[in-house]
Parts: structure tokens; C-alpha cells; sequence
């Protein structure tokens, strides 16, 4: 299954190598030209003639780490890349490196902590990586410091339509523009694989200029917060309930007559979907939506819980209704009724 | 069986301090090709039996515990988010962003939930999350969850054991599963062999929670001496290093209340003429470990305690190295070898 083996790929900001590897060999044996920027953006692009041009934005990178230094005993020490509450990666195994050598994250254990230590977290300082090196020279043998450092969470099925794994944001986006593409929609089409989205929204902006769409729609993984300990009112979207049509985050207002649109189609075609009713976060769009004189963008987003954590959860029927809104969006653009260049 | 093999087994089944069971009959089915005799007791403790040249001496008695730390299921809400009751000692601080298997009629993923940190307030990130926040999300309804599992039954960390590399392993469990796996080392030492005394290898139960096994255990046994196998803390940095033994410098000789300083004596004695690694573990307090409860049964035992070295304990990823648990079994099956009346008649001689 495509979203599993793409959501195993090591790959955090300015390491994409391999989650790009990984897709152009999805795509390789497609009529596609595929091609690479020097920021590490790859573009795949579907032609059909004279129609207007579309962007498919989505981030191949993830949250993980960097090595940063060895202690003698040979643990290493690791810094974040990218937004991670460092107290979900106590007793988490990692794989660090490009050749995934097992990690884990070790903790004093309970009985030696004093009562209060227990209310706070554990500190950066407290917090190493253990390769099961006895030394600082057979740690370095077997990793160097900048490597990459990924959550080594295996994705499957926990139930009939739920999948737990880490890097649905943004692996769904990319596996939702691969089968887009392959589905050869009737408008000329680029999927864009942007890179270091979760440092600052870096690469789409480079993306957005070298394409130069006539519209670009933001596949992305959101938090679906339906979830105990937060009340309802705070809920950003619900898993299960659809692809989010996202109103507004932290780097963009959407604009509402192209999201009208979206909604009348989503409703035509008893496709699901929910509003992002929080503020919370930036995606790709906030870049992509400011490049040149402006580029009409839409973002939408799949709900899933616990992102940015070892282990987070996708219902598939999420994934599938995304898929199917971009196409019911991309048929009617061919079929002129979608409201591009007049959309205020 | 292999010990890696054997190991790996225990480690990966689920065994909950009074809900054994699938652990035991891994022990039961390996030990049965090593043992005399192989019997389970009312507690759950599985004791080997095997046979010395005199049957009519005081017993050997070596323990070790099956069960593991975890959770039982206290609460399924509407919809569907489960929360947990720990079994055993657990720092809650571990459990955001863990994966758990809950063992109902069916085997079900669960995971910790964990707030993305997007949602949160930067004074939040500076205070753990309390267990009473702690919920499980299994992907599903409390309708079609209902027909999987249900209120009480156990939950375990979602780990299987795997090697960093040929010697260095890391899983759940291993406290004291390693322990049980030294046990099974010893055994397979002694195959070919015939001790002085009778020994029994137990597999005590309930230890997590009060060291509860070895209480009923060492009564039906009636050991002359006892020794129990559990696991140290392996240094870590930020540990304070008289708290903590060192990986693959062998098992750490207890020293202390719970111990006999005559079998402690014999002990590094055997250790010295066999070459094989030990070290020390001083303890001033003498609980935490089987020792304690062998050593107050009936009339009194003469109790000695090993300890393998381990990291992380209690947490779903121990780390152990598997020349220790070898080594800790050479030891005791040379131990019960050179065992002799001698030894037993020396530690009531006043």
C-alpha cells in the first residue's frame, strides 16, 4: 500500500533525498515530466493542452532530529527539526541515519527519580540516544554527527478504516498528488513535492514561482484535536468527517469564493468534508498564496490526530475523499466552470 | 530452546503482574525439555525441578519473575477513548505518544494520544502529563470496541524485542524476563550434570506489586538457600553511579541485608575460578527483589541476589546485553554444582 511505504521513509527538512527517490519511482513509468530544483523541490508535470495550469503542493519532509554530539558512553545527543514537544519521545524507538540504524530514547528510571522530578518534564539535558554503542568511537563507526534522526513507527491498520504511523503530514498529501496523477486528470497539472515545510514553510515558495500555476491547491496533514482534554468549541477538525477546507491558519486566508466553489462541488458530488475551524498552524499556502503578484490558492487538509508525535492516526476514507474532491476541482477547471481569474 | 530465541519469546508475550498465564506456558513448554519435572502452582509461579544426587537435603531454590509492569483497561468512554489503571511502578511521563496492545478477545493497537504541539500554550510544555490525562485512542467506536475488549483487561507496551546488534538487545519486559532467561541458561548448563541438592528454577508471579510469588513459592519449596535473579540499573549518565552496575561486566553480587555473606563468598569464589565477570550492588534496604521474601520464609533461608545489568528500566525499551544473562547462568549452574553439605551446615554454625 502507497501511503505505508511512504510514511516509512526517512526523510526531515533538507533531507528529502530519499521520500524523492522514493516518488519518482512511483511516477518514473508515467507520462510525466519529471523534473528537480536546487532547493530540492520535484516537480512532475501532467500536460493536455490549452487549460489552465494547476499546482498540487505537498511537503515531503517530516518532523525528526539531528545528531548532535556523542558522550563518551556512546549515547548520542540529538536536537529537533521541526516542532516536536519533546516529552512525547521518551521510550520512542528511532532510526537515525540513512541506513536506519535502531535508536532509542532512554529515561532515568522511575525508581531512581525523586517524587517531584515527576511533575516536570524530562530536560533536554536528561534526554539521550542509545544505538546500543558501548563507546563514543563505535558510535561514531556506526552514525555521524547531522544525521538524520525519524520516529521508527511501522504503519498498519489498528482498525478496519484507521492506520496509526508517523508522517501522514505530509506523506497523505504526497500519496494523494501521486494518485492524482496517475488517474491522468483532464487539465494540465503539476504535482509539486516541496521540501523543508516544517522549518518555515521554505520550499513552496520556490515551488509556486518556478510553476507558475493558475491555481494551487495545498494537500496537507492537519490536527484532528476530537479528542479527551480538549473541549469541542477548540476542535480544528474531526478524523473521519472528510477533507478539511481550511478558512484560515496562522500564514493564510483562504479565498471564499473559490472555497464556495470547492463546498458546491463537494455537496454536488455527496463528497464529504468539514471546514479547519482553527487558526492554529501554517501550511504551504501562506508562501504559495503571496508568490509574484499573488497566486489564487485553496488548502485542504486531512485530519489526523497526534501529528508531530511518534504515532499518528489517518482514516483512510479521509484520504479517499480528498482524492476525490481534487478530481471533482481539476474536471470542473477543464470544464471552465471553476471561478479562476475573477475570484474577487 | 536458544536463549536469544527463548528470550525474545517471553519478552514479546503479554504477562502482567496476576495475568501470567501466556508467559508461563512459554516457560512450561521450554523448560519441560530441560527439567525433571515441570509444575505450575496455585499462584501461577512455574517451578523446574532438577534432581540432585541426595534428594533428602534442603532444596536449592532460584527465582526469577515472569511478570512485567503495565496497565489494566479502567474506563471506555462513549466514544471509544480508553483510560488505564498502572499495574506496577510506571512514570507516566513515558506514555504520550506510546503505543499500547490491549488484550481482549482480540489483540488491539492502541495509542497514547499526545497533544500536537501546535494546540498547546508554552506553559504547558514546561509540566508532565499526569496520568489522569492519559487516554488511549484505538481508532475506534465504544459499539465495535465493545466486542473486542472490555474494563479489566491487561494492557501492554506495543514493543518487540530487537537487537542493536549480536549482544545488545532492547524490548519491554526484560525486567525480569532476562532474569527467567539466566534461569534458562542454567538449565541448559546443568543438562548433562547432577547437582548435590535438588534445585528448583521458579518463575515467581506478582512480583511487580509485592513480591507476592516468592512468598507461596518458597513455602512449598522449603529451600535451604535461595537465590534470587533480577535486574540492576545499568549506568546512565545523570545516574548516580553508587545507584547503578555496569553493562557486560557480568551479574552485580548483592550485598547487604537480604544477603548471606557465606553464599555471597562462595559466589565470588566461583566466580574467580571460572572466569566469569561479576561485580557488586550494594543495597542498604532489602526489598525490590525476590530476595527479600525467600529469605523471611518458614524457618528462615540463606539468600544471595544477582542482578543483571539493565537500562531503562520500567520503560517499554530496556536494554539489556545477553553475555550478562549468559554469565549469570554459568554462575548459577556452577553454584549448584559445588553446592555441598559443607556450605549448607557452615551457615547455621555458630
Amino acid at each position: 500500500m502507497l501511503i505505508k511505504e511512504l510514511t516509512q521513509v526517512p526523510g526531515i527538512a533538507g533531507r528529502e533525498g530519499q521520500v524523492r527517490k522514493f516518488i519518482k519511482e512511483q511516477l518514473s513509468s508515467e507520462p510525466l515530466d519529471l523534473s528537480l530544483d536546487s532547493m530540492g523541490n520535484m516537480y512532475a508535470r501532467h500536460t493536455v493542452g490549452e487549460t489552465p495550469l494547476v499546482m498540487l503542493a505537498s511537503h515531503m519532509d517530516e518532523v525528526g532530529f539531528m545528531v548532535m554530539g556523542f558522550d563518551p558512553s556512546g549515547l548520542l545527543k540529538f536536537a529537533p527539526v521541526g516542532g516536536i514537544d519533546l516529552r512525547v519521545v521518551v521510550g520512542k524507538k528511532v532510526h537515525v541515519g540513512e541506513e536506519k540504524a535502531l535508536g532509542i530514547v532512554g529515561a532515568k528510571p522511575i525508581h531512581l527519580q525523586k517524587p517531584r522530578e515527576r511533575n516536570k518534564p524530562f530536560s533536554r539535558q536528561e534526554l539521550f540516544i542509545d544505538i546500543g554503542a558501548s563507546s563514543e568511537e563505535e558510535a561514531k563507526r556506526k552514525v555521524k554527527i547531522g544525521d538524520q534522526i525519524t520516529f521508527a513507527t511501522k504503519t498498519e491498520f489498528i482498525s478496519e478504516r484507521v492506520m496509526k504511523g508517523k508522517a501522514f503530514d505530509d506523506r497523505a498529501g504526497c500519496t494523494a498528488i501521486i494518485e492524482i496523477l496517475k488517474s491522468k486528470p483532464p487539465v494540465n497539472l503539476c504535482g509539486a513535492f516541496t521540501v523543508q515545510e516544517e522549518v518555515g514553510l521554505r520550499g513552496a515558495g520556490v515551488a509556486a514561482h518556478n510553476v507558475k500555476p493558475n491555481l494551487a491547491i495545498v494537500l496537507e496533514g492537519t490536527t484532528a484535536s476530537d479528542v479527551p482534554e480538549t473541549p469541542e468549541h477548540r476542535y480544528s477538525t474531526s478524523m473521519g468527517h472528510g477533507p478539511a477546507i481550511t478558512l484560515m491558519d496562522r500564514s493564510f486566508l483562504a479565498n471564499q469564493n473559490l472555497n464556495q466553489r470547492v463546498i458546491e462541488l463537494a455537496e454536488k458530488q455527496g463528497i464529504k468534508y468539514q471546514m479547519r475551524r482553527t487558526n492554529i498552524g501554517g501550511t504551504d499556502a501562506g508562501r504559495i498564496h503571496l508568490v509574484e503578484e499573488g497566486i489564487p490558492t485553496i488548502g485542504l487538509s486531512l485530519p489526523c490526530r497526534y501529528i508531530h508525535s511518534p504515532v499518528s492516526l489517518l482514516n483512510i476514507d479521509d484520504l479517499k475523499n480528498m482524492i476525490d474532491l481534487v478530481k471533482a476541482i481539476l474536471k470542473d477547471i477543464a470544464e471552465g466552470g471553476f471561478p479562476l481569474g475573477k475570484t474577487y | 530452546m536458544d536463549l536469544k530465541q527463548f528470550l525474545a519469546n517471553l519478552s514479546n508475550a503479554p504477562g502482567i503482574s496476576g495475568l501470567e498465564r501466556e508467559v508461563s506456558e512459554k516457560i512450561v513448554s521450554a523448560w519441560q525439555e530441560l527439567a525433571d519435572e515441570v509444575n505450575v502452582d496455585t499462584l501461577g509461579n512455574v517451578i523446574a525441578w532438577k534432581k540432585g544426587k541426595d534428594s533428602k537435603q534442603p532444596p536449592i531454590m532460584v527465582a526469577a519473575h515472569q511478570d512485567e509492569i503495565g496497565f489494566l483497561v479502567s474506563e471506555i468512554d462513549k466514544e471509544g477513548f480508553i483510560r488505564l489503571e498502572p499495574i506496577g511502578g510506571i512514570d507516566p511521563r513515558l506514555l504520550p505518544g506510546q503505543e499500547v496492545v490491549i488484550w481482549g478477545k482480540e489483540r488491539v493497537i492502541g495509542i497514547v494520544g499526545a497533544r500536537p504541539p501546535h494546540l498547546q500554550k508554552p506553559e504547558e510544555k514546561e509540566k508532565a502529563i499526569p496520568l489522569d490525562k492519559i487516554f488511549v485512542d484505538c481508532g475506534e467506536k465504544k459499539e465495535k470496541l465493545q466486542k473486542k475488549i472490555k474494563v479489566g483487561d491487561p494492557v501492554t507496551f506495543n514493543q518487540e524485542l530487537e537487537w542493536f546488534n549480536e549482544n545488545i538487545c532492547t524490548g519491554k519486559s526484560l525486567d525480569d524476563r532476562a532474569g527467567v532467561a539466566a534461569l534458562h541458561q542454567a538449565l541448559i548448563e546443568l543438562k548433562d550434570l547432577k547437582p548435590e541438592f535438588d534445585v528448583a528454577f521458579v518463575a515467581t508471579v506478582q512480583e511487580e506489586v509485592g513480591i507476592r510469588g516468592a512468598i507461596t513459592s518458597s513455602f512449598a519449596i522449603k529451600p535451604g538457600i535461595g537465590i534470587a535473579v533480577d535486574v540492576g540499573f545499568a549506568q546512565r549518565p545523570g545516574q548516580e553511579k553508587e545507584h547503578s552496575i555496569e553493562a557486560n561486566k557480568g551479574p552485580a553480587l548483592g550485598i547487604g541485608p537480604h544477603v548471606h555473606p557465606d553464599i555471597l563468598a562462595r559466589l565470588q569464589k566461583i566466580s574467580g575460578e571460572n572466569d566469569i565477570p561479576t561485580q557488586f550492588e550494594p543495597s542498604p534496604h532489602p526489598g525490590g527483589t525476590d530476595a527479600y521474601a525467600i529469605q523471611m520464609s518458614r524457618n528462615g533461608v540463606a539468600t544471595a541476589l544477582l542482578s543483571i545489568p539493565l537500562a531503562n528500566m520500567h520503560s517499554p525499551l530496556e536494554v539489556i546485553d545477553i553475555r550478562d544473562v549468559r554469565r549469570t547462568g554459568k554462575l548459577i549452574a556452577q553454584f549448584c554444582i559445588q553446592a555441598d553439605v559443607e556450605l549448607v551446615e557452615g551457615l547455621t554454625c555458630l
